[in-house]
């Protein structure tokens, strides 16, 4: 040995570095699972989270009945343990006589897909733009920062509005729509941790060397820009489900015979005054913790990867 | 000052343009509207007629200059299915959400800025834990949920509230309107600015000014809302300009709920029924303001933080 420090004691940022040890890795893990253990609200949330998951895996065996199809006869049941209610139908039906429960499990498919896809092509897209703006500077930095500036100049939910009201319903229109919509805060995150980090040691030392520009970007700068990028994800999959949802609401999301959250609250804002609050309160208390479990692991990811971001 | 006034001014204008160019390609590249505005056994030489009458025949840049031209002197064309100007449409439906929007940041204000002061000043308390729960659920509520939640209780079930609309003439008719719509669109900001002031406080209240003040015998009451507190409102105006992006964009959800006659629920229907003059003088019209906003915001600045200096 010659004096230096070993990998693993100067290693503190948890296990994001390739070049950590399997012991080390190991370490690693047990750290983020105690520290997630210990915080009471992110451990909720990573149950709730595993739940919405499993229903929509297994939604089809879940599931009691057929989201889509309903019979007249049942329409309107108030869920099994209210007066009038049918044991068969836990959370009762809509007017159609489909069963609720039956629809929120299989609408966690929609919200849980359009969430993660979604974030995932905002998040690929930003990044890469976030690195070339932030790694190359001057001109391709002003024209890539002045369209993030224009892409925030309109709200993003009425930009999502606006091309989904041209391209029309559907599942692969609105992850596109959200995903490109969403990619300036990532874009812009990036960009300003590339800018400091490139004037790094490191960097420099990869330039001596004669590394290409390419590999620098994403095999030495990329990795160290990887917790903000995991941070801002993981509150962007909650706004995203929260725009889907909004989106299906207002009619503008998937087709109406398949089975989202958002779609059924807005089925059921007819029934503010016949008093069916089941109809909607169901899929809407199912929007709220799912968007909550993953907020409240959010802000846990955040403490933990790097207390000092501002998101 | 008047010389910053003036670039922030100019450089607002290249963001407009490319706002304008942004919504302008997506709804008119990818259908020409001249079908829906032509019975059905037009001939094709009428079609054709008629196209030409509105430039739709024109590339799409030559339309878009076209457009630019005539919306600077406000002129955004005719409503494909009003027939009336679009722009008195839209000048007719604004004041009622910006009014919308004005009360649900005021009441976002109003509520974030003494919960968060609470809840920095008695950190880790029951108090602090309970707004903190609060802004957690509240940032993961939808709104088109929240709305009819609020509705069927209070609109529905207690009946304080009238159900949807605007109401006319007597002030206190029109507060009675407003309250539920203003409340299920402040209650994401309160959320996110009560945990915005709480964070931004406690980072104050660790520095040496504020001991310093605390030395000399101040009362606390003086030391948080005199000397911590206008140093943390500084990132909380920033966020303020941008949150109204936000309600803008919620306005439109909110608005659908309650068949408030604004803007938002003009875009919706406008939508719907593809009359796409309106959509683009809408969302030129919400985003202008939201630029012109977020600059006014910038300008006053410099009064809450004298060590900003114009250059």
């Amino acid at each position: 040995m010659d004096g230096r420090p070993r990998p693993e004691t100067v290693v503190e940022v948890p296990a994001l570095g390739r070049e950590l040890g399997t012991a080390a890795r190991r370490r690693a893990r047990g750290r983020l699972v105690a520290s997630l253990l210990a915080n009471r609200l992110a451990s909720f949330g990573v149950v709730i989270l595993g739940l919405v998951c499993l229903a929509a895996v297994f939604a089809d065996t879940l599931a009691p009945h057929n989201p889509r199809v309903g019979d007249l006869v049942n329409s309107k049941l108030p869920p099994a343990f209210l007066p009038g209610g049918d044991p068969r139908f836990l959370l009762g039906t809509d007017e159609l006589g489909r069963d609720i429960l039956s629809r929120v499990i299989h609408g966690s498919r929609i919200s849980l897909l359009v969430g993660f896809t979604a974030v995932a092509l905002a998040g690929a897209i930003g990044v890469v733009l976030g690195l070339i703006s932030g790694f190359y500077g001057g001109r391709i930095d002003d024209v890539i920062m002045r369209i993030a500036d224009i892409q925030l100049a309109v709200p993003f939910i009425l930009l999502a509005i606006a091309v989904l009201a041209v391209l029309g319903p559907g599942i692969h229109n609105i992850i596109l729509t959200l995903g490109v919509a969403g990619w300036v805060t990532y874009g812009r995150v990036v960009r300003g941790q590339v800018v400091s980090l490139r004037e790094k040691e490191f960097v420099e030392a990869a330039r001596c060397i004669g590394v290409p520009n390419p590999i620098i970007m994403f095999r030495h700068i990329l990795p160290n820009t990887l917790a903000a990028v995991i941070v801002v994800g993981s509150f962007a999959v909650a706004s995203t489900i929260l725009a889907e949802a909004a989106l299906s609401f207002l009619g503008l999301g998937v087709p109406p015979d398949v089975p989202t959250w958002g779609g059924m609250v807005a089925a059921g804002r007819d029934q503010i005054l016949t008093g069916q609050w089941w109809v909607y309160t169901f899929p809407g208390l199912a929007i709220m913790l799912t968007v909550l479990a993953i907020n409240a692991l959010g802000d846990w990811l955040r403490d933990y990867l790097d207390p000092r971001l501002k998101i | 000052m008047g010389g910053y006034v003036i670039r922030r001014l100019l450089q607002t204008v290249p963001v407009v343009l490319g706002v304008t160019a942004l919504v302008y390609f997506i709804l008119f590249q990818t259908g020409d509207p001249t079908f829906l505005m032509v019975s059905t056994d037009a001939s094709r030489e009428e079609v054709e007629r008629i196209r030409r009458e509105l430039g739709f025949d024109q590339p799409w840049y030559i339309q878009y200059l076209q457009f630019v031209g005539r919306a600077v002197r406000g002129d955004f064309g005719v409503s494909l299915r009003q027939g009336q100007p679009v722009f008195n449409i839209i000048l007719e439906r604004y004041p009622a959400t910006l009014e919308l929007t004005f009360a649900a940041m005021f009441i976002a204000l109003a509520l974030a800025l003494p919960l968060g002061v609470i809840s920095a000043t008695r950190r880790n308390s029951a108090v602090d834990n309970l707004a903190m729960a609060f802004a957690l659920v509240g940032q993961s509520t939808p709104v088109f949920f929240l709305g009819i939640i609020l509705l069927f209780v209070f609109g529905g079930l207690l009946g304080w509230f009238p159900i949807g609309g605007r109401g006319r003439g007597e002030p206190l008719d029109e507060l009675r309107h407003l309250v539920l719509p203003a409340v299920t669109l402040g209650t994401f900001s309160v959320a996110r600015n009560a945990r915005l002031v709480r964070s931004t406080l406690l980072e104050v209240l660790g520095q040496d000014y504020i001991r310093t003040a605390r030395a000399k015998g101040l009362a606390e009451r003086v030391v948080i809302w005199h000397h911590a507190l206008k140093n943390a409102l500084i990132p909380v105006v920033t966020v303020v300009g941008l949150e109204f992006g936000t309600l803008l964009g919620g306005a439109v959800i909110t608005e659908t709920v309650f068949a408030w006659p604004g803007v938002g629920s003009l875009v919706i229907k406008a939508i719907g029924q593809k009359d796409f003059p309106v959509v683009v003088g809408t969302v030129t019209v919400l985003s202008v303001s939201f630029v012109l906003i977020n600059l006014i915001v910038d300008l006053l600045y410099g009064y809450l933080d004298p060590r900003v200096r114009y250059r």
